[in-house]
């Protein structure tokens, strides 16, 4: 809440904290700029920064869990690659309404494009690397085959990008960047509606991923139907990653670091208390990547991909080389 | 024993691999098998002669080949998973020291095929925990972490388990492997006390022949050619069974210990005279050292074992000439 506050407050023009607790709590306030700024602008993307944090921080933990890894997360299994695949897909093909700009301007139904065409990706990536990991018993051997498999996504965006006009290519690499502004208006629902779907699937997969707690066999003893859970796991996830990589671009680091956070602060395994958790760390943790994404004070944004970038990675060297409680995933 | 209803009953059941579309692998086959309420069953066979695929096979993890498993009355490969898991609870070798978990947790997810769509636990779920935590007596490490656990307590955890999903038959994939000796002699004794007292069937594979023939109701013994004999354990030994299932190389099993001899033939005979313990263990350390304790009345080298422990006194008669020696050690070093 206070994080909340705080991300509505700061920004490059100053706005005294009484005037924002007033706009938004009676929508009234001497200054029109000012109830512009906040409603239009940073209402919205405070709103974004918690749905993106919910929503990546959940999906992180669903792949931990599904993959028994404790550095899986969607931008590590190249979900978040995959997503990518397929904005690159929509963007940077040639035609008329290829420009993110172009597609924004369509409304909703080119926010469902993007949407789609980008869970359709993530679906797809996480399909392979779940089919190819069937096969395989070493965890640690399928999360190289991801990393891989992310690596050959994004170099195929590559080719595609060498092959495209300028235009194009600049508005996917500001994509690339990971913005929480632009999310605004209709697409704030759409980006809504669709994690908050994810988040309920995952929710009610609780159960499930608390058996696969125990590796597919033992859940198999225990009555759960391993593929179809996967199905639901895999499903929610890449809706959950691929919306969000539409919208916000590929934020990375906070799925993989919240988990463990959550699993640290709250002391538990069970994913009935594991997936508020993370939701409620996750908020937290993204207002305030943002709050620091402003740089208060000065007028610049930095992208929020390097913020989340610098507050994760010291997290997971953490996990891997911090005590052992941690590392006994 | 014609009074028991079988729980669990195959037919012609042939175990194996279906690997892609290149001809099944048979393992063993075909098996008809009976299982029943109150009993322990010990699996007993070589490395690599398929106890774990024939224990997975019955627990529904893996497809038969041919043939079918009779679970309780119904065919096995048309029940449901969640139907399974009400009858079928497993303890695996899979490695599931992960996730955070504390031992409390993992032992109600034994209830996981009872409870509700959000996996809460009722008070009867909370009563059915307690009592399998203290049929296994867990309660000493309840709130710590799964990792920090020995092999001998991770095992005795995830036997607590099994006994919350509260099935009529629990099958453990060599559940004293990498245990110490009390720590095995112990979970034998646990799993024989639950068969009796819970009506349970257990189920279990091992290496451990000598705590098998002591505890088991019940042996089937696996050969490398996939052959199964099933029977009481003395039966088992009387009719050569075990001698055939573990015929290797320089490896004996002999009927009248009960144990394997791992030593080869000796080339010297001698004969061995006394009474009790010191003439057991001194046979022991003859073996060893590769003699042949010889039966026979005449033969030129004898030793007499006597006198009262501490103190023994081993007399040595080679070719009519007497030696005294009082340790072991100086007897042994002189032959």
């Amino acid at each position: 809440m206070v994080a909340f506050l705080l991300d509505v407050a700061l920004g490059s023009v100053h706005i005294p904290l009484k005037e924002v607790i007033k706009v938004l709590f009676t929508s009234g306030s001497g200054n029109d700029t000012w109830v512009y700024i906040i409603e239009e602008i940073r209402l919205p993307k405070a709103l974004t920064a918690i749905i993106v944090g919910c929503g990546l921080s959940v999906s992180g933990l669903q792949m931990q869990t599904l993959f028994r890894n404790p550095l899986a997360g969607p931008s590590v299994l190249g979900i978040t690659a995959g997503a990518s695949l397929g904005v690159a897909l929509v963007m940077l093909s040639a035609g008329s309404i290829t420009s993110l700009y172009t597609i924004k301007e369509l409304g909703i139904s080119g926010s469902w494009l993007i949407i789609l065409a980008s869970s359709f990706g993530a679906a797809l990536i996480m399909i392979l690397i779940v089919s190819i990991s069937s096969s395989l018993k070493d965890n640690v051997i399928v999360l190289i085959v991801g990393v891989m498999i992310g690596n050959i996504t994004l170099s195929v965006i590559s080719i595609w990008q060498y092959f495209s006009s300028p235009e194009l290519i600049k508005d996917y690499l500001l994509w690339t960047f990971g913005s929480l502004g632009g999310v605004t208006g209709g697409q704030l629902t759409i980006l809504a509606i669709v994690v908050f779907a994810g988040l309920f699937i995952s929710f009610l997969s609780s159960k499930l991923l608390d058996a696969l707690l125990l590796g597919d066999n033992y859940a198999r003893s225990m009555g759960l139907t391993v593929k179809r859970a996967r199905i639901l796991i895999i499903g929610s996830t890449s809706i959950l990653a691929g919306g969000i990589t539409a919208f916000c671009g590929p934020i990375g680091f906070i799925g993989i670091a919240v988990p463990h956070l959550a699993r640290a602060l709250f002391n538990t395994s069970n994913h009935r208390i594991l997936i508020p958790a993370c939701c409620l760390i996750g908020t937290v943790l993204m207002l305030i990547c943002d709050i620091v994404a402003q740089l208060p004070g000065s007028q610049t944004v930095l992208p929020i991909n390097v913020i989340t970038a610098l507050v994760g990675s010291p997290v997971v060297i953490w996990i891997i080389a911090g005590p052992t409680k941690l590392r006994g995933f | 024993m014609a009074a028991q209803t079988s729980l669990l009953h195959t037919s012609g059941l042939t175990i194996g691999y279906q690997a892609g579309k290149s001809k099944p692998k048979v393992i063993a086959g075909p098996l008809d098998l009976e299982l029943y309420a109150g009993q322990l069953i010990c699996l007993l066979g070589p490395n690599g002669c398929g106890k774990s695929t024939l224990l997975r096979t019955i627990s529904g993890l893996q497809h038969p080949l041919k043939g079918e498993i009779i679970l309780d009355g119904k065919e096995l490969k048309k029940m449901k998973p969640a139907q399974v898991a009400k009858k079928i609870s497993l303890v695996l070798t899979d490695n599931i020291r992960s996730g955070n978990l504390d031992v409390y947790s993992l032992i109600s997810l034994g209830r996981y095929p009872h409870s509700g769509w959000l996996g809460i636990l009722t008070a009867h779920d909370k009563q059915v925990i307690d009592n399998a935590i203290k049929a296994t007596h867990t309660e000493a490490f309840l709130d710590r972490k799964m990792d920090s656990l020995s092999d001998g307590e991770c095992q005795k955890v995830m036997l607590a388990r099994a006994m919350a999903q509260d099935t009529p038959l629990i099958i453990l994939d060599e559940p004293t492997a990498h245990l110490d000796l009390p720590s095995r002699i112990q979970l034998m004794r646990l799993l024989h006390q639950l068969a009796k007292e819970t009506n349970k069937a257990i189920l279990l594979s091992t290496h451990e022949l000598d705590l098998a023939l002591q505890v088991a109701d019940q042996i089937w013994l696996m050969s490398n050619g996939g052959h199964l004999d099933a029977g009481l354990p003395e039966e088992l030994v009387l009719n050569g069974s075990f001698q055939h299932a573990f015929d290797k190389d320089g490896i004996a099993f002999d009927a009248a210990t009960g144990t394997f001899n791992i030593h080869y033939a000796g080339k010297r005979s001698i004969k061995v005279t006394g009474e009790g313990t010191a003439a057991f263990w001194t046979k022991k350390a003859l073996v060893r050292n590769g003699f042949n304790i010889s039966t026979a009345g005449q033969n030129d080298l004898r030793v007499s074992v006597s006198g009262e422990g501490p103190e023994f006194i081993w007399t040595v008669q080679k070719n009519n000439e007497h030696t005294t020696y009082t340790s072991l050690r100086g007897f042994l070093a002189a032959l």
